[in-house]
């Protein structure tokens, strides 16, 4: 179906252009904005080239996991909305929507960036839990990256309501953050025939042959991997495509002022 | 008791400030945002375009689909589960209803023209401020409309009809409330949704309806300020 | 008395009152309310005489017979393939109408367009229901390959193509890349890559600036500058 933009695409990759200008491992321009929702505990909105997703926080009270009664934890929840692309129907989350909030959800979660200990309010009883949504506004390629790094920004962004007998007042905010001790940065590199690019346009997403998405924080140590298209990877191209995006993690992460 | 100064310190028949901005979503066939006060409504449109189910499909002319969403972060309290509701579904039938008067869509037989309407968040209003934006983005999209459609709610407080309620007003408790959410077509001088929650005299609907008119006029000048912005309103500049 | 109020040129809005008096008289996109003549579109005022119309900016494609269109196959039905039209509205391209040679039955279809494959195609009917035909027997009409294909809103087609295919033939000259037009607002670019990038640049200018005047001499400059060739002062 998609073979001749495939050819399209190569022919421009051999020429070391892509269809837009841009060379294979450039960015779009990226820019973050906190606060976009008054009524989030903490909010964000990314923006990479057209591609616009916001990620908002709210915080609720729940009893803790029976197996770790001292730590509180978070719920990633994604929404590809039919109003940012055609491709995109009414309804539940689709499982293209599940495996990006699930990517996003180990990036923070095996990162260890939050200290789960520190969202305990009592011990077996009740402890925080930080809720993140990301709702995608305009999907013109990459929304996985403009997630993650709106979901980072947004718990970046917020501020703990206060909590007094058993009631959260979401009215009145304290000056607590969430307690972020590493920012992990995803990356997404793609292969198409021999060339590897990052920020994928909408087309180069049709006729990708294989994804590699890492997430990582500034030691450099890796924290979430997920491989994505149809085409087998070999050794070298794994270890390639987490080079490329441990380096293009730099350039990202001066856009949350890491 | 009577409701003499307003809890923002509005006067009774000012709106909250306005913002729009037309062409917000690019991949959208039209697309708007319209914020007023704390409320922010996003509208995107597509079509005319394909329309599945085939049972959905009117050979006469074409289908307008609202669908009306919070986002899970938009409530000032509780996270909003994601999801339709009941209410959702009724605003999502007003809504259609508000806008269908002054579109003609006999030229798409069998085809949909789906709307959508996104808050990020929310402060009373949501439903006026989701009819103000679709009507941007459905001119956005270069659908055929005879008006522009404008909404706001119009509300009683204790004894005062006034402009706009805002959610601290909707919440008021030394008095009686009543809102009165509508939607007005500012050239053609018609009403295409009207509602109310609350306990009225007939008389305060004579005057509710009239302020909106008032109201509505201001807000259609913000939405046409907004389109024609995105065109660097119009060609005053003639440049070379 | 009749006036004019809104100024030609200038973008209106549905609703908006552009004319009052029963002198003048409504036509696309305008429509009379009591003595008013009122837009029902968004669009650029253009006055006629007496005769108001509005120019969309914005707007579906609607199907014509006769239209020249680039479509992609969708689908290979049994006896010939359907294709999208950039519209709401789907075509289909019978066997019989599939090439200018002779397509047997029982011929392997996706030997001659495969499902994605773009074409160049004329619509040869249009029913009340939108149902599409089109052919490939014509001359120009082809499977376009070696490209691809961008899209622009329909309305913009006449100001890509220009006075005569003026711009059009500006865009070509300067840039050495194939372009072929469809009135469904689907434009197919062939070039070496740089230029390519310049002709499709070129093209999205002038949808996002169409209703400036002066934009064919803003147009030629950008061209002259980003590609440094000149372009021939006939075409413009």
């Amino acid at each position: 179906m998609t073979a001749e933009l495939r050819n399209h695409v190569l022919d421009f990759l051999e020429k070391g252009f892509r269809f837009d200008g841009r060379k294979p491992l450039d960015y779009r321009k990226i820019t973050v904005d906190y606060g976009i929702s008054k009524s989030a505990e903490g909010s964000a909105r990314v923006k990479i080239g057209e591609t616009e997703v916001l990620a908002g926080v709210k915080l609720s009270v729940e009893k803790p996991y029976p197996d770790r009664p001292d730590e509180g934890t978070i719920m990633v929840n994604a929404e590809l909305l039919p109003l940012s692309s055609p491709e995109f129907e009414s309804g539940p989350p689709g499982i293209q929507a599940v495996e990006l909030a699930r990517v996003v959800d180990r990036g923070i979660r095996e990162s260890k960036a939050i200290d789960f200990k520190k969202l305990l309010i009592k011990k077996g009883e009740e402890a925080w839990i930080v809720n993140i949504d990301i709702i995608t506004i305009n999907d013109a390629g990459n929304l996985l990256d403009a997630a993650s790094l709106a979901a980072l920004a947004a718990i970046k962004d917020s501020k703990m309501p206060k909590y007094k007998d058993g009631v959260i007042d979401y009215k009145e905010k304290s000056k607590n953050t969430i307690p972020l001790e590493k920012e992990p940065i995803e990356v997404t590199v793609i292969k198409i025939g021999d060339h590897f690019i990052v920020d994928p346009l909408p087309e180069e997403e049709k006729v990708l042959d294989g994804r590699l998405t890492v997430a990582s924080t500034k030691d450099g140590k890796i924290c979430a991997l997920q491989k994505g298209g149809l085409s087998p990877l070999t050794q070298e191209e794994i270890i390639k495509m987490i080079d490329i995006a441990l380096d293009k993690t730099k350039d990202i992460r001066k856009a949350v002022g890491g | 008791m009577s409701y003499k100064k307003r809890l923002d310190g509005r006067d009774f028949e000012e709106p909250r400030p306005m913002e729009a901005k037309v062409g917000i979503i690019p991949r959208a066939d039209g697309s708007a945002m319209f914020k007023i006060g704390d409320t922010i409504a996003y509208a995107a449109v597509y079509g005319p375009r394909n329309l599945h189910p085939r049972f959905l499909q009117d050979p006469t002319k074409g289908i307008l689909r609202v669908n009306y969403n919070m986002m899970p972060f938009s409530g000032s309290g509780d996270r909003v589960r994601p999801g339709g509701s009941r209410r959702s579904k009724e605003i999502a039938l007003v809504t259609e209803k508000a806008l269908l008067p002054v579109l003609d869509l006999s030229d798409f037989p069998n085809a949909v023209v789906d709307v959508f309407i996104e808050f990020p968040q929310t402060d009373a209003g949501s439903r006026c401020a989701g009819i103000s934006a679709a009507a941007m983005a459905l001119a956005d999209a270069g659908l055929a409309m005879k008006d522009l459609v404008s909404a706001v709610a119009v509300g009683k407080v204790d004894d005062r009809i006034v402009a706009d309620l805002c959610y601290a007003e909707e919440a008021y408790e030394d008095g009686d409330v009543a809102d009165i959410p509508m939607a007005y077509l500012p050239t053609l001088d018609r009403f295409t949704l009207l509602q109310m929650d609350g306990v009225v005299a007939k008389d305060d609907i004579s005057k509710g309806l009239e302020l909106g008119r008032k109201v509505c006029r201001q807000i259609a000048e913000v939405q046409k300020a907004a389109l024609k912005n995105k065109y660097g309103a119009g060609v005053e500049k003639n440049d070379s | 008395m009749s006036e004019i109020i809104a100024k030609e040129k200038e973008v209106v809005v549905p609703g908006e009152i552009l004319a009052t008096g029963m002198d003048y008289l409504p036509s696309n996109g305008t429509y009379r309310h009591g003595d008013n003549i009122v837009s029902s579109m968004l669009g650029v005022l253009r006055v006629d005489g007496k005769v108001l119309k509005t120019m969309p900016l914005s707007g579906a494609y609607l199907p014509m017979k006769g239209d020249t269109i680039i479509a992609q196959v969708t689908e290979i039905l049994i006896s010939g393939w359907r294709v999208d039209t950039n519209s709401a509205y789907s075509a289909v391209l019978s066997l019989k109408d599939g090439s200018s040679s002779y397509i047997p039955h029982g011929a392997d279809l996706s030997q001659y367009f495969g499902i994605g494959d773009y074409m160049i195609t004329k619509i040869v009917n249009v029913t009340s229901q939108n149902l599409i035909d089109i052919t490939m027997k014509g001359p120009g009409l082809r499977k376009l390959k070696g490209g691809r294909a961008i899209y622009v809103n329909t309305n913009k087609v006449p100001r890509v193509i220009g006075k005569g295919g003026s711009m059009v033939s500006m865009i070509k000259n300067c840039t050495g890349c194939q372009i072929t037009v469809g009135q469904n607002g689907v434009i197919w670019v062939q070039g070496e890559p740089k230029n390519e990038i310049i002709a499709v640049d070129t093209i999205k200018k002038i949808e996002a600036e169409s209703h400036i005047p002066g934009l064919t001499e803003k147009i030629k400059q950008h061209l002259e500058k980003v590609t440094g060739k000149k372009v021939n002062q006939n075409v413009v």
